[in-house]
Formats: C-alpha cells, structure tokens, sequence
C-alpha cells in the first residue's frame, strides 16, 4: 500500500485543529471544485484534496492515519498487523489496497454504516471522461477504455481492479456533454439493479470548424471580385466537400448557411455556416495596380456615404 | 426557476427516468430532492403528478446537486442558488463560444 500525505494535500501541519483543516479543506474546494472551478487539474487536483479532507475531518480516521506514521509520499507501507482484524476474516492482505478505500471501509466497521449483508442494494455508478476527435463525435463511434473502479468483494470490503469498458458513442455529441449507459456500472449486489455509466465528452477542436451547440462555423475567404461578382466555391463539410454559390454583392461578415450539414441532433441535424471574409492580395504588380486605379477612377462606391455628414461639419 | 440549459446533455438510451432512479443515482435523500424540486432547481415532467417522473437530463443536475451539497456543505437551498448561478455562467459561456465562433 502506498503511502499519500494527506496533511500535505490540504497544506495544514500535522497538529493542525479541526477548524483549521476544515478551513482549508473549504479553502481548497473553492478553488478547485470540478463543478464551479476552471483551473487546469482541477478534477484530480480536488480528488486529492478530498480524499484527505474525507479522513482528517474525521477523529477516528485521523488517528489512524496519524499511526501510520510519517513517510515520503508513494513509500510503500504496511499498517499495524492488528487492522488486518477490521475486515472480517483476518486474512487481510493490504497489498493491492488504496489508502482511500482503507480508510472508507474503517466507516463502515466504526458507524455500522456498511449495509445488512443479505439486502438487495444497487451497484455503484462509475464516471470516466473521453476524449474523442471531432471525427469521432460528428460520425458517432465505438471506444475501448480501460479504468480502474472500486468495488466491494464478496466479504463487502473496497477493492480496485481494472474494468474494460467498450461503449457506443452516439453521432452528434458535443464538448462538454455528458453521457448515461444505464446498468454499465458496478453489479448489484443481492439481487439489487446494477448502477450506471457516466461519460464526460471532451471533443477535440477541429482547425477549421468551429462548434457552437450543434452548427458548425467555417471560414470562407473570397477574394474582392469574387464578393462583387459572385462564384461558385468547392466548401470542405464534415460529410464531404459541397459546391456553394455565392451571389454577386456577398458581404464580408455574411452567413451563408448549409441547413443540416452541422452536428446530427436526434434524426435532424444543426446547420454549416460559412463565414463570408474578404481578402485582399499584399503583393500586387504594377498592371493589376493599374486596373484597381481604373475601377477606383470610373467607381461611384462611396462605402463611407454615412459618415460623410458628420465629416462635412 | 432555473432555466433549462440551452443544449440539454442528452442520454443515449433512457428519455425518462423515475423518482426512485433519481433517488439513487444522486445519493440524496428524498426529501433533499423534494426541496430541490419545490425551488425549482428540478423540474419533474409533471409537477402535479402523483409519482414524479424526469427527462433524463435531471440526473445529471441532482448528481450536481449532491456533489455540491456534499463538498461544500450546503442545504438544497443554498444548492440550489448555486445551480442556478452555474446554469447562467454556462449559457453565457454558450453564448461567447457562438459569437466567437462568428468573429472567425
């Protein structure tokens, strides 16, 4: 078993009191709670501060916390050879147990807490986050994900061991959302329902659509007589590239919107909007300088006709 | 009222889940749910209905509402402002991804 500092994790002394670590528990928690925090690691950065809180808060706890001893975190440890009798049978082996679920699994002999052995209850819900690529989250896909979850055995006491989870990821997810697999969590125990999945859907960002909610935005850059003139392009989309007029007169900062090639949303889908940019060449030699001189001498375009009132007080 | 969110977190499989689900998938106790929905931070399908039933979506929030009950030490109240305070920051946040997303 490794040891992990949990002193050091919510940044208090040793002889810390119980309003002190409560205080930096609450501290921490407001900083990095996964739910209100934006800060990098948040997730796991409070997993840790929690862990510890979970124990120090708790005098039993911390007392035998506090008889472990002092270590360097990740030593290997071994508790005194009397806790082995906490966990039933006496044939404890400490070897494959994570502090935390040690010390949850003390509430549990210590509050009476831990249910009647032979009552139905329900499996425990697991999370995992995934990480897809805009591909994967526009055409749906199946993942293989390993994780670690923590069970009770069949004496009722919490172990980790490694799951292999494989899932059907539906087309359309979006960052940010999360996902529910009923009855992929942990199994029921005594004949209770088995719990659930949760995904957090993290999608990549893509380098040329942008996502909003279920449309896309993709940059169209025309060049100045293409606006005046209108064209005909070839636009990249998710599904495949389209043909997309422009009309002669197109604006810079217009919305040309391809209804239904965005995110699938149920049976429909959102919209591809292509954003009207107008570039302009830097570099232009002297003949293509002349025709600009013509168009700039016979032009009667005034873009600046509403403002000439107020330059002319 | 809490304001749904814009783009609800759809489930893949189940678009309605029952009271005792939501009891178990929150961890919180029945009546802390009751007063979650009674501020309207939960929003059963049909308020007046002897058995309440939820669009899959409420999971996700009464499992919010328990984490925040329980790491910070609130009462369904206080958990309650907060959801709807985090519903506001995440549509404001929804809607600067658009208008960013339309600046180019």
């Amino acid at each position: 078993m490794k040891y992990k500092d949990y002193y050091a994790a919510l940044g208090v002394e040793r002889s810390a009191t119980a309003d002190q670590i409560k205080a930096a528990y609450r501290k921490l928690a407001r900083k990095y709670h996964p739910d209100v925090s934006k800060e990098k690691n948040a997730e796991e950065r409070f997993k840790e501060v929690a862990e510890a809180y979970e124990t120090l808060k708790d005098p039993e706890k911390r007392a035998a916390y506090d008889q472990l001893g002092r270590h360097a975190p990740g030593e290997e440890i071994r508790p005194p050879p009397d806790w082995g009798q906490s966990f039933g049978d006496g044939q404890f082996s400490f070897d494959d147990v994570d502090l935390a679920d040690l010390f949850a699994n003390l509430t549990g002999r210590a509050g009476g807490g831990r249910r009647a052995r032979n009552m139905p209850h329900p499996g425990q819900d697991f999370e995992a986050a995934v990480r897809l690529t805009f591909d994967q989250a526009f055409t749906g896909t199946e993942i293989e994900f390993d994780m670690t979850v923590t069970e009770p055995d069949a004496s009722g006491t919490l172990r980790r061991s490694p799951r292999k989870i494989k899932v059907r990821i539906p087309k359309g997810v979006t960052d940010g959302q999360k996902l529910r697999v009923p009855g992929k969590g942990g199994k029921g125990v005594n004949g209770g329902p088995d719990g659930d999945l949760y995904l957090d859907i993290e999608v990549a960002e893509h380098p040329l659509y942008r996502v909003v909610g279920n449309d896309l935005y993709i940059d169209l850059p025309l060049a100045p007589w293409e606006a005046v003139l209108g064209t005909s392009v070839q636009l990249p989309t998710p599904a495949g590239a389209v043909s997309l007029k422009v009309a002669p007169g197109t604006r810079a900062g217009q919305q040309l919107r391809l209804s239904g090639r965005g995110m699938a949303r149920g049976s429909s889908a959102g919209h591809l909007f292509a954003l009207v940019r107008i570039e302009v060449p830097t570099v232009v030699d002297d003949a293509h300088k002349d025709l600009y001189r013509k168009l700039a001498e016979t032009s009667n375009f005034d873009p600046r006709a509403h403002l000439a009132k107020e330059t002319a007080r | 009222m809490i304001a749904p969110t814009q783009d609800p977190p759809r489930v893949d499989t189940i678009a309605e889940v029952t009271w005792t689900q939501m009891v178990t998938a929150s961890g919180l106790t029945e009546s802390e749910l009751a007063e979650l929905v009674q501020y309207g931070a939960l929003e059963p399908r049909d308020p007046r209905a002897a058995t309440w039933t939820f669009e899959a979506r409420w999971l996700f929030v009464a499992r919010k509402a328990s984490r925040l009950r329980r790491d910070f030490d609130l009462d369904p109240h206080g958990v309650s402002v907060l959801l709807s305070y985090l519903d506001r920051i995440e549509a404001l946040e929804a809607e600067l991804r658009k208008l960013r997303a339309q600046l180019g």
